[in-house]
């Protein structure tokens, strides 16, 4: 599983890669889910549905990533624009 | 003679050197603090602003369908279909007729009514990053436009009601948002002519096949 981070000048950034099945990766993964969404990030995970459509969820906690999905992607929280 | 041209040659650098001073003054001043950002900051890169914006062209690509992707090339801003009941506001009813978003990098949603064409609302929302890697809280367009796309997906509750709402015409022009919608309709109309045709050649996926 692939974490990206989408940051300005620089498009996505990969930030954490590792198995989930492995107990030592899984842990890292868990910290750097933690750690991104403490910095004010949100997590999306793109997804295709069984017709084909692609959506994508929103994801709070690790243990909301679907399990066969390849990567997380983090983008800086909305905020409401110019007034 | 040569005395007085040598004098007037002399008074016109002098005169030109003045003029000239402040200009070279700015520029070296320019250039020092291009090198050297007190913030630690770097300076705006176009070629690396350029990298960003592809890499982030790449990544929505992954993420969105070809007809998005098509929409998102040719015309420059995608189309979300709203999922709510009752309209992107709460006490909107519109008798269950479909609505729609569309999304600009950098600029608010657009909520619409496909049916009539009429414009909603505009919903005015940034992704700030605060870290600000380059000096810029500002993310490539496309990543802005993935941003959108996937939290309208995925939860179009939260991000409406985290965005500034306003009347048509607050920030993005009604006239061109009316265009954007008739230009989206002549590409629909090609693509399915397109892919109508495709279906119709010989060996396309509706085409028969010639006999052995």
């Amino acid at each position: 599983m692939k974490f990206l981070r989408m940051r300005p000048g620089y498009g996505e950034q990969l930030i954490a890669e590792g198995d989930v099945t492995i107990p030592s990766e899984h842990e890292i993964l868990v910290e750097e889910f933690r750690r991104q969404l403490d910095g004010g990030m949100w997590a999306a995970v793109p997804t295709t549905t069984h017709t084909g459509r692609r959506e994508a969820q929103m994801v709070q906690t690790f243990d909301q990533i679907p399990q066969d999905s390849g990567r997380v992607i983090f983008f800086p929280r909305a905020a409401g624009g110019a007034r | 003679m040569t005395v007085a041209l040598c004098a007037t040659a002399i008074v016109v650098l002098a005169l030109l050197w003045e003029v000239s001073m402040p200009w070279l003054d700015r520029k070296l001043d320019e250039r020092r603090h291009r090198r050297e950002r007190p913030d630690g900051t770097h300076g705006y890169d176009p070629g690396r602003e350029r990298r960003a914006e592809q890499r982030a062209r790449e990544l929505l690509r992954s993420c969105v369908n070809d007809e998005e992707w098509g929409m998102y090339s040719d015309l420059g801003f995608l189309r979300v279909w709203g999922g709510r009941a009752s309209g992107p506001e709460a006490g909107q009813d519109f008798g269950g007729a479909p609505y729609a978003y569309l999304i600009y990098p950098h600029k608010p949603i657009v909520a619409y009514l496909p049916q009539t064409r009429r414009l909603l609302n505009e919903y005015c929302v940034e992704f700030p990053d605060e870290t600000r890697p380059y000096g810029s809280a500002r993310l490539p367009d496309s990543d802005d436009v993935l941003a959108k796309w996937m939290a309208l997906n995925a939860d179009e509750t939260r991000l409406i009601s985290a965005a500034n709402m306003h009347l048509p015409g607050r920030q993005v022009d009604p006239r061109q948002v009316t265009r954007d919608l008739w230009r989206l309709s002549q590409w629909e109309r090609e693509r399915l002519v397109r892919e109508q045709r495709r279906a119709a050649a010989p060996g396309g996926p509706g085409g028969s096949v010639p006999a052995p």
